[in-house]
């Protein structure tokens, strides 16, 4: 012990003792007397070491580098450490404090106070004379208020539009392109499997700009009769956001054994959407209640797909009448 | 040496009560501090189960704070050229890329955003669990309905603030999930587009300010919500004290019998603190958990199949996937699209039940009295029997969320585990209605036997000149 620590502590053993005179009997108890524990003591003591070993570990392993697996001996020693603390207070709950099992009675209600809140309240009123009118005025004052307050929040967006909800990039004469903005050939696309499309020029971020491509036996189409011309070799495209949850399209149901396995399908991984290809993207199985909108395809003489009009309904996840809409270009 | 022991003592000691003196002197918080030192705190680990979620919500704004220093809430492209070679060269969103960065190049960020995450998982975990036993045991009922209602906003409070969490990355998952998120508001009856392009800022995936919109509803708007319902619920339960089971002979309705906050529970709860934090870090190191490098970052044309949501919204993309196809129309004119029964109506209804329950059963009941002392699940049939049914009709659908796991591992058709699924969820909760309730009901019986043969026992042996030894016959 430092010569400093000492002149401490014998000053304040002065002061105790003054203290302790003029207080000359100890109080009544409040916490009951427990049975010392010296051995539990020392086991908090160990647990409150291994504590403080655990947490230097962690900060050597955080400054030394170089070291494999850091992040799991990062998480064993500083998981560690504060385990090992947590061993230590456990200990000292069960073993070194005294567990007392007190009891006292639960809080009540307040009748009195009760009765002198509604009292205040009541007396308070009690000078006022045009109550009504003076309560449709605050609730004029407050309401419009409040409505004052709260129109700001139509910037957050174009929230009094949903126009914005039918915008696509697709007209007459657009070329399909791949993701690498590559022109897409009608040779390109191959039965059994599909394809990503997007509208050259305009942001791949676009809610209407994705479609998914597949080629069918033009024998096999069922399309409604407006739009027989908008499969060109039997090349169907359509939007690849789901009208269910918004996901992309990227599952292709193909047969292996045609005459007796489901047909082909385009499936939403999200909630297993399942469309139709054939048919203009009728929903097969799964929770979407709208089909696939289609768009209508031609083949320009170089090869390329284009597409030949805009989707047949708007794309993406359906709102409140969404179906009286049509989807609508903008250049973007 | 004895007497420099002695004098240590008597220095601690008036180290002690003066610093009492001054705090007191200064705030005139003695009276205050001394209710406090002997609140008590009953003795049954099931009380423990909300202190866990406490404890996360401790662990998740520690790390949380760590990680907004390092993460940048913005949607604009950059290109990634750090030490993790697979994404080196990809286009992606600077939240991405600095959730990556701070996962591979700032020192412990891997473990504390893992940490942040488990600690997530396993705060709804404790108050789903914590929630049940308050249900179960009765002790939302009068004086406590609104400790109650208050933990139950809570819960969904909290599970919209996990969403927002892992939706901020810009990974792939986070992307499909605020798609889905998008198409659910979107459904809102009349207001769901216009709702949507305010939140978003246009059409889905938005405007740039979306993401600082999440940003700032993740780290400061839900935060203080959940902060200030906190506060309440445990300001309100320290108001009308804990509840407690019958389990010593002096607790009744009147009088609590429990362990004084000091010294006896404050060491216990210390280490649950610890310990709940020790685990989580341990979780945080050694489990990895939403590896977002591996998805890539999110574009709207790119999905991945098998995705699956943390497990606290697994109920409602079983929802989701569970309703047939079926848009509530008039002729041409969409009314309901189909993602508001799966994303909204079916959460709605279970907080609206949660909420409602406690008055639910008073009507049912008639009973209005306060009730300090818990029941044991058995002591209320009926409660314990709707719980369970209600609880197996949410889990169902929870597990309706899986189907496509349980198809790729034992390859059971999922059409037809989903068709199996829409009259299960059905079926089942009426089977498990009526089946509990009779356990609950043999269980009092049996109870009721034991107590009866016990009393004739003692009664017999109490006058052992009525009845004689040897033609006691147990009874049963």
């Amino acid at each position: 012990m430092s010569r400093f620590t000492k002149l401490v502590l014998a000053l304040g053993a002065l002061r105790g003792l003054r203290n302790r005179r003029k207080r000359k009997q100890t109080p009544e108890r409040i916490v009951e007397p427990g049975e010392p524990t010296p051995r539990a003591e020392l086991g908090v003591v160990l647990l409150l070491l291994l504590c403080a070993l655990f947490a230097i570990a962690f900060v050597v392993l955080y400054a030394v580098d170089g070291i494999s697996s850091k992040t799991q001996f990062e998480g064993l020693t500083l998981g560690g450490a504060l385990i090992f603390l947590s061993a230590a207070f456990i200990v000292t709950a069960k073993q070194v404090v005294v567990t007392e099992h007190k009891a006292e009675e639960y809080p009540g209600a307040h009748p009195a106070e009760q009765e002198q809140v509604a009292q205040i309240v009541e007396e308070s009123g009690t000078p006022i004379t045009r109550k009504k009118l003076l309560g449709g005025a605050a609730i004029a004052a407050g309401g419009a208020l409040s409505a004052a307050l709260v129109v700001p929040a139509a910037g957050l967006g174009p929230a009094l539009s949903s126009h914005v909800l039918l915008e696509t990039p697709w007209s007459r004469g657009r070329r399909v392109v791949r993701e690498d903005n590559v022109p897409v050939k009608a040779s390109d696309i191959e039965r059994g499997t599909f394809y990503t499309g997007f509208a050259e020029g305009a942001s791949h971020d676009l809610l209407g700009a994705p479609l998914v491509i597949v080629r069918l036996d033009p024998a096999a189409l069922k399309l409604p009769p407006e739009r027989v011309d908008w499969a060109p070799q039997g090349i169907i495209a359509y939007s690849k956001i789901c009208t269910h949850a918004g996901c992309a399209i990227n599952l292709y149901r193909k047969p292996t054994f045609p005459p007796v396995q489901d047909k082909p399908a385009l499936v939403c991984p999200c909630h297993y959407s399942t469309f139709d290809p054939a048919t203009g993207g009728t929903v097969l199985f799964g929770p979407a209640g709208r089909d696939l909108p289609q768009l209508p395809l031609m083949i320009d003489r170089k090869g390329n797909l284009r597409a030949a009009g805009n989707f047949s309904g708007p794309p993406g996840p359906s709102w409140w009448g969404v179906r009286l809409w049509k989807a609508r270009f903008v250049r973007r | 040496m004895v007497g420099r022991a002695s004098v240590e003592g008597e220095v601690r000691e008036a180290v002690i009560r003066r610093s009492v003196h001054w705090l007191d002197e200064r705030s005139g918080v003695a009276p205050f501090l001394r209710g406090t030192l002997r609140y008590l705190f009953p003795d049954h680990w099931s009380f423990l189960l909300g202190e866990v979620a406490l404890y996360c919500f401790v662990v998740l704004v520690a790390t949380g704070i760590y990680l907004t220093l390092f993460f940048e809430p913005s949607l604009a492209k950059t290109t990634y050229d750090g030490v993790y070679e697979p994404l080196r060269g990809v286009e992606m969103s600077h939240a991405y890329r600095s959730t990556v960065e701070l996962s591979f190049d700032v020192k412990a960020g891997l473990l504390i955003r893992q940490t942040h995450h488990w600690a997530a998982d396993v705060f709804v975990a404790a108050i789903v669990i914590h929630l049940a036993r308050v249900f179960f045991t009765g002790a939302f009922r009068k004086p406590r309905e609104l400790t109650y209602v208050v933990g139950v906003l809570m819960l969904f409070t909290v599970l919209l603030e996990g969403y927002l969490g892992y939706s901020l990355v810009d990974d792939l998952l986070s992307g499909m999930g605020l798609a889905i998120g998008n198409a659910v508001a979107v459904s809102t009856p009349l207001i769901g587009g216009n709702l949507a392009l305010a939140i978003w800022g246009g059409q889905y995936p938005g405007s740039p300010e979306f993401e600082s919109r999440m940003y700032v509803a993740h780290i400061l708007i839900f935060p203080v919500v959940i902060g200030a319902l906190l506060t309440l619920h445990l300001v309100l339960i320290v108001a009308r004290h804990h509840t407690q089971f019958r389990s010593d002979p002096r607790a009744t309705n009147r009088r609590m019998v429990g362990v004084p906050l000091w010294p006896g529970y404050a060491p216990r709860s210390l280490g649950l603190l610890t310990g709940t934090a020790g685990l989580l870090f341990l979780m945080g190191g050694l489990i990895q958990i939403n590896p977002i490098w591996l998805w890539g970052p999110y574009h709207l044309a790119d999905a991945t199949n098998g995705a699956q949501p943390d497990w606290y919204l697994g109920w409602l993309i079983g929802a989701l996937r569970l309703v047939p196809s079926f848009d509530l129309t008039i002729g041409n004119y969409t009314l309901v699209p189909n993602p508001f029964w799966g994303g909204a109506l079916f959460p709605l209804i279970v907080l609206v039940v949660l909420i409602s329950w406690p008055w639910l059963e008073r009507r049912v009941t008639g009973d209005y009295r306060e009730h300090n002392v818990l029941d044991r699940p058995r002591d209320a049939p009926g409660r314990t029997a709707f719980g369970a049914a209600f609880g197996t009709w949410v889990f169902l659908v929870f597990f309706v969320g899986a189907a496509d796991r349980i198809y790729l591992f034992l390859d059971w058709s999922y059409a037809a585990q989903i068709w199996i699924y829409r009259f299960a969820i059905w079926i089942v909760p009426i089977v498990i209605f009526f089946v509990s309730r009779r356990v609950c009901r043999e269980l009092q019986e049996e109870e009721r036997v034991e107590d009866e043969r016990e009393a004739a026992e003692a009664a017999a042996s109490a006058a052992p000149s009525v009845a004689p030894a040897e033609d006691r016959v147990p009874a049963r």
